[in-house]
C-alpha cells in the first residue's frame, strides 16, 4: 500500500516471503516465461535447457495437444492441425488475415473471431494460443516450485482492444491471473533502462515475427514514461517470409500448392531469410508432394530489394511516433533493437541510418522482452526491490464514438497516458426511452468505416422521461492494461444505466465458460483445484495487506471501525485454509466492503504528505 | 467533454500545489506529477485489496486529466477561466475578428496547396508559422489572465487558440498523407 514512506510500497510483514511471479512474453514466433530470482531477472528453461517455446500447438484427433518443437516437427507433414503464429488471428475477423489463399488452415468465418478448423474440432484462436501459456505455466510452476501469485503477459503496443482482451481471455483459460498486459517496447524499454541505468529518451524499435511496434520513451529519475507509440500490427518477419514463398513460386512457376507443400515451402522460406542474415546467398531445395523438385538460389541482393517495401513500412510509423511525441531524431539518445526479425542486416541498416546511430543490441532481442515483462511483475506482485520505479504508458490508438451520418466522434486522442478517462453526456430522442446503444471505435480517420469497431454498448433501465430532458452521462475508462470500460448514469435521477457489453471481435463470457467446461473430467478437477487455490492466495494476500495497513494506519479509523474489519479478518481466516471455495470469496468480498472508507482516508493522507513533501523541500531551496 | 473531476474537491492547481496561475515553473508540474502518479498508480497497487485497486484507477486517471490538462497551455487557460466561473465558448462563439479570420483563410490555402503539390517543405514551414503565432498569443493570454485578469479578452485568445490547434492538427493529417 502506498503510505507515508514513498520509497517501500506493500512492505510484506513478512518480508522474506517472496511471491512467484512471471513475465510472459506470448510471441508470433516463440514464446518464453522469466522471472526475477535473488534479484535479476532470467529466463526459465524447459527441460532441455532451451530457453525459446515455439508458438506452435498441433491438435490430434484423440484430442491430445502438442506444442513447441515436437509440434513443429510435425508443421510439414500435418499443416492443417498444427497451428502457428495463431497470434495474427487474435481479435481478428476472416476479413482481417490477408492472404489466407497462402496458409494452410482450415478458416472458419465466424462473427466474433475467426475460428480454425482441426481434426479436433474448430478452435478459436484464443484455445490456442491457451495451450501455449499452460506450457508456460508448468514450466514455471516446476521451475519455483510453487503456485504462481500471476503474470505479467507483453501485447504489441499496437495492439487494439479486441486483440488485448483476446490475450486476457487466453490467459484465463490457461489458469493464470493476469497482473498486467504490458506493451511489448515498454518491457523491452524496462529491461534495457535498468540495465543501462541511462537517462534521457530511447526509441524502441520492435519487429517481431507478426507484428511492428514503435515506442519513444523518456527515462528519467525512475520514471519510463511512454510519449508515443506506433506500429503496424500486421507486419513482421513472417511477411519476410511470405515475399521469399512468393518469389519461388514465380522462379519454379508453381501454383495451388496442397497444404502440405505450402508449408514446406514456407519453411524453406523462413530458413532461407534467417541464413541470408549471415550469407550472401542461400540455396532453397525441397521435394514437393507430387515429386517436383525445387532447386533456386535466392542472393542477399535479391532478398533486400524484394523486401524494400517492408521495411519502408516500418519507418513511416516511426516517423509518425515521433512527429506525436514533438521530437526529432537528434533528440534520441539511443534505439533499442527488439525481435528476432532484428537480426536481418538490412533492418539494422535501415534502422541506423534513419536514427543516424548504432542501435543497441547488447541484450538478446529474442529474450529481453520477456525479461523486462519479469521485472514488472515482481513488482506489481509485491515484492520488495532495490530500485523504485514508475511505468507511464499510453493508449496506441485514438477511441472514438460513432456520431450521426457514420462519423466519428473523438473522445480520448491516441497517446493519452493511462488509466484514462472522459465522460460524454448523451440525452434520449424519444419519450420514453429506456435504453441506447453506443458503438465504440478505435482508429485516427474521420468516418466508422474506416476505424475498427471495438464493441456497442447497450445502456438499459434509462428512466423514462420526456425525449431530450433525459442527462445521461457516459465515462469512458481505459484501464493500466489499455482495455476499456464503460459506465453510464442518469445525472438528474442519479440512476446507473445497466451496460452491457457486445465486442466486435471478442469472445462472449458463454464462450469462455463452455471452453473452461470442456475437456475430460481431470482436467476440470485440475481446474477446481487451482480455482481454490487462487482463492486461497489472494486471501491471504489480502489478510497480509489489511494487517499491515492496520499496524500502519490504524489510528485513522475509531474503535468500532477497526473492530469491525478485525471480525471480517477472523471470519476470512477461518475459511480460508478449508475447501470451500465459494466461502473464501465470500470472505473476500466482505472483508473487501469493510476496508473501503479506510482504504480512501489512507490514500488522501499519502496523497498530502507526498505534497507536503515537496512544500519542505521547496521552503529549503 | 466534461470533466472527471466533478466528485473530487481539489481543482488541479491545488492537486498539484501550484499557484492558480497561467504562468508556472513547469518543472514543478512535472516533479508533482511523478510524485503523486509514484503514490496512487495502479502498479503499486495490484496485489492489494480490490477497494483500494479501484480507488487507485479513480485517482490514477485523475491526476492523468489534471496533468494533461495543465500541461497543455489552450486546456489551461480554458480550464484556469472555467474555475472563474468563465465559458470559453469555443463551439459557439464564432466572432473573430477579421485580421484572424484573414489569416487562418491564408493558413488553409497554404496548406492546400502543400497538400496538392506534396511539398514537405512547405509544410514544415507552415508548421513553424503556425507555432510561431501560438506562441505569440499564449504570451497574450498569460498577460490577459495573470496581470490584467480581463476574462472577456482571455476567452477570446482561447477561442484563437483552438482555431490554431485545429490547423495544427490538419497539418500533422497532411504530413501522415504525404508520407504514405
Amino acid at each position: 500500500m502506498a503510505l507515508l514512506q514513498i520509497s517501500e510500497p506493500g512492505l510484506s510483514a513478512a518480508p522474506h516471503q517472496h511471491r512467484l511471479a512471471v513475465g510472459i512474453d506470448l510471441g508470433t514466433t516463440n514464446s518464453l516465461v522469466a522471472t526475477v530470482r535473488n534479484g535479476i531477472s532470467v529466463v526459465l528453461n524447459d527441460d532441455d535447457g532451451a530457453a525459446l517455446l515455439p508458438s506452435v500447438v498441433r491438435y490430434a484427433a484423440d484430442g491430445a495437444v502438442q506444442v513447441g518443437l515436437s509440434a513443429q516437427a510435425e508443421q510439414n507433414t500435418d499443416p492443417q492441425n498444427t497451428i502457428s503464429s495463431v497470434k495474427r488471428f487474435m481479435g481478428r475477423g476472416l476479413k482481417d488475415v490477408g492472404d489466407v489463399v497462402d496458409l494452410p488452415y482450415r478458416f472458419v468465418d465466424a462473427p466474433g473471431m475467426l475460428q480454425l478448423r482441426t481434426v479436433a474440432g474448430v478452435k478459436s484462436p484464443v484455445e490456442v494460443s491457451a495451450e501455449i501459456l499452460k506450457v508456460l505455466r508448468d514450466r514455471a510452476e516446476r521451475s519455483l516450485a510453487g503456485a504462481l501469485v500471476g503474470a505479467v503477459i507483453t501485447v504489441p503496443a499496437y495492439f487494439d482492444d479486441a486483440q488485448r482482451q483476446a490475450t486476457k481471455d487466453a490467459a484465463r483459460l490457461a489458469g493464470i491471473n493476469v497482473l498486467r498486459l504490458l506493451n511489448e517496447p515498454t518491457a523491452a524499454a524496462i529491461a534495457y533502462g535498468l540495465d543501462n541505468a541511462s537517462e534521457g529518451v530511447y526509441a524502441v524499435y520492435d519487429l517481431g515475427g507478426g507484428t511492428f511496434d514503435i515506442s519513444i520513451l523518456r527515462l528519467s529519475r525512475g520514471v519510463f514514461e511512454v510519449l508515443a507509440t506506433n506500429g503496424d500490427s500486421a507486419l513482421g518477419g513472417d511477411d519476410f517470409d511470405q515475399r521469399i514463398y512468393c518469389w519461388i513460386l514465380e522462379k519454379t512457376g508453381l501454383s495451388q500448392l496442397s497444404a502440405n507443400d505450402a508449408r514446406l515451402l514456407l519453411t524453406q522460406a523462413r530458413a532461407a531469410k534467417e541464413q541470408l542474415s549471415e550469407h550472401m546467398q542461400t540455396q532453397i531445395t525441397a521435394v514437393l508432394s507430387g515429386g517436383e523438385l525445387v532447386d533456386v538460389t535466392l542472393t542477399r541482393d535479391d532478398f533486400y530489394t524484394m523486401t524494400q517495401n517492408l521495411l519502408a513500412r516500418t519507418l513511416q510509423p516511426t516517423r509518425r511516433a515521433l512527429r506525436d511525441a514533438r521530437l526529432s531524431v537528434d533528440e534520441v539518445k539511443g534505439v533499442v533493437m527488439v525481435g528476432g526479425s532484428t537480426r536481418m542486416p538490412q533492418v539494422q541498416r535501415a534502422v541506423a541510418e534513419f536514427f543516424k546511430q548504432t542501435p543497441l543490441t547488447n541484450l538478446d532481442p529474442d529474450k529481453v522482452v520477456a525479461l523486462g515483462a519479469a521485472i514488472q511483475a515482481n513488482v506489481l506482485a509485491g515484492n520488495r526491490s532495490e530500485e523504485d520505479w514508475l511505468l507511464l504508458d499510453v493508449i496506441p490508438l485514438s477511441l472514438g464514438i460513432e456520431t450521426m451520418g457514420g462519423l466519428v466522434e473523438k473522445i480520448m486522442p491516441r497517446n493519452s497516458t493511462i488509466p484514462s478517462a472522459r465522460a460524454q453526456e448523451f440525452t434520449t430522442y424519444k419519450d420514453g426511452q429506456t435504453a441506447m446503444s453506443i458503438h465504440v471505435v478505435q482508429g485516427e480517420r474521420e468516418l466508422v468505416s474506416d476505424c475498427r469497431s471495438l464493441a456497442k454498448f447497450e445502456l438499459r433501465g434509462i428512466p423514462p422521461m420526456v425525449a431530450g430532458s433525459a442527462r445521461i452521462r457516459v465515462t469512458f475508462q481505459v484501464d493500466a492494461d489499455g482495455l476499456l470500460s464503460v459506465s453510464a448514469r442518469e445525472t438528474n435521477s442519479g440512476v446507473e444505466a445497466a451496460v452491457a457489453v457486445k465486442p466486435a471481435y471478442g469472445l462472449h463470457e458463454d464462450d469462455i465458460t463452455r471452453m473452461l467446461q470442456d475437456g475430460n473430467q481431470h482436467a476440470r478437477d485440475d481446474m477446481l483445484a487451482r480455482a481454490l487455490r487462487e482463492q486461497q492466495t489472494e486471501a491471504r494476500q489480502l489478510l497480509e495487506a489489511v494487517d499491515n495497513a492496520l499496524a500502519q494506519d490504524g489510528t485513522l479509523l475509531d474503535e468500532p471501525a477497526r473492530r469491525q474489519i478485525r471480525a471480517c479478518m477472523d471470519d476470512l481466516r477461518s475459511v480460508v485454509e478449508g475447501s470451500d471455495h465459494s466461502a473464501i470469496k465470500r470472505g473476500i468480498e466482505a472483508l473487501n466492503q469493510a476496508t473501503v472508507s479506510f482504504a480512501q482516508q489512507r490514500m488522501d493522507r499519502s496523497v498530502a504528505h507526498a505534497l507536503k513533501g515537496h512544500k519542505m523541500s521547496e521552503l529549503e531551496n | 467533454m466534461l470533466p472527471i473531476n466533478a466528485d473530487f474537491q481539489q481543482d488541479y492547481f491545488s492537486l498539484f500545489n501550484l499557484p492558480h496561475r497561467f504562468q508556472f515553473d513547469s518543472n514543478a508540474l512535472e516533479q508533482h506529477y511523478r510524485t503523486l502518479q509514484t503514490q496512487v498508480h495502479p502498479d503499486k497497487f495490484s496485489h492489494l485489496s480490490q477497494a483500494e485497486q479501484r480507488l487507485s484507477m479513480q485517482w490514477a486517471t485523475r491526476v492523468n486529466e489534471a496533468y494533461q490538462t495543465l500541461r497543455s497551455p489552450l486546456a489551461r487557460g480554458r480550464y484556469l477561466l472555467s474555475l472563474h466561473g468563465v465559458d470559453t465558448q469555443e463551439e459557439t462563439n464564432t466572432a473573430m475578428p477579421l485580421d484572424f479570420l484573414m489569416e487562418q483563410m491564408e493558413l488553409r490555402e497554404a496548406l492546400e496547396a502543400a497538400r496538392q503539390n506534396k511539398d514537405m517543405a512547405a509544410l514544415d514551414e507552415l508548421e513553424a508559422r503556425v507555432k510561431l503565432t501560438v506562441g505569440e498569443l499564449q504570451q497574450q493570454l498569460a498577460l490577459e489572465l495573470d496581470e490584467k485578469q480581463d476574462y472577456a479578452a482571455a476567452s477570446a485568445i482561447v477561442r484563437k487558440l483552438k482555431f490554431m490547434e485545429k490547423v495544427a492538427e490538419e497539418i500533422g493529417a497532411a504530413f501522415d498523407e504525404l508520407d504514405s
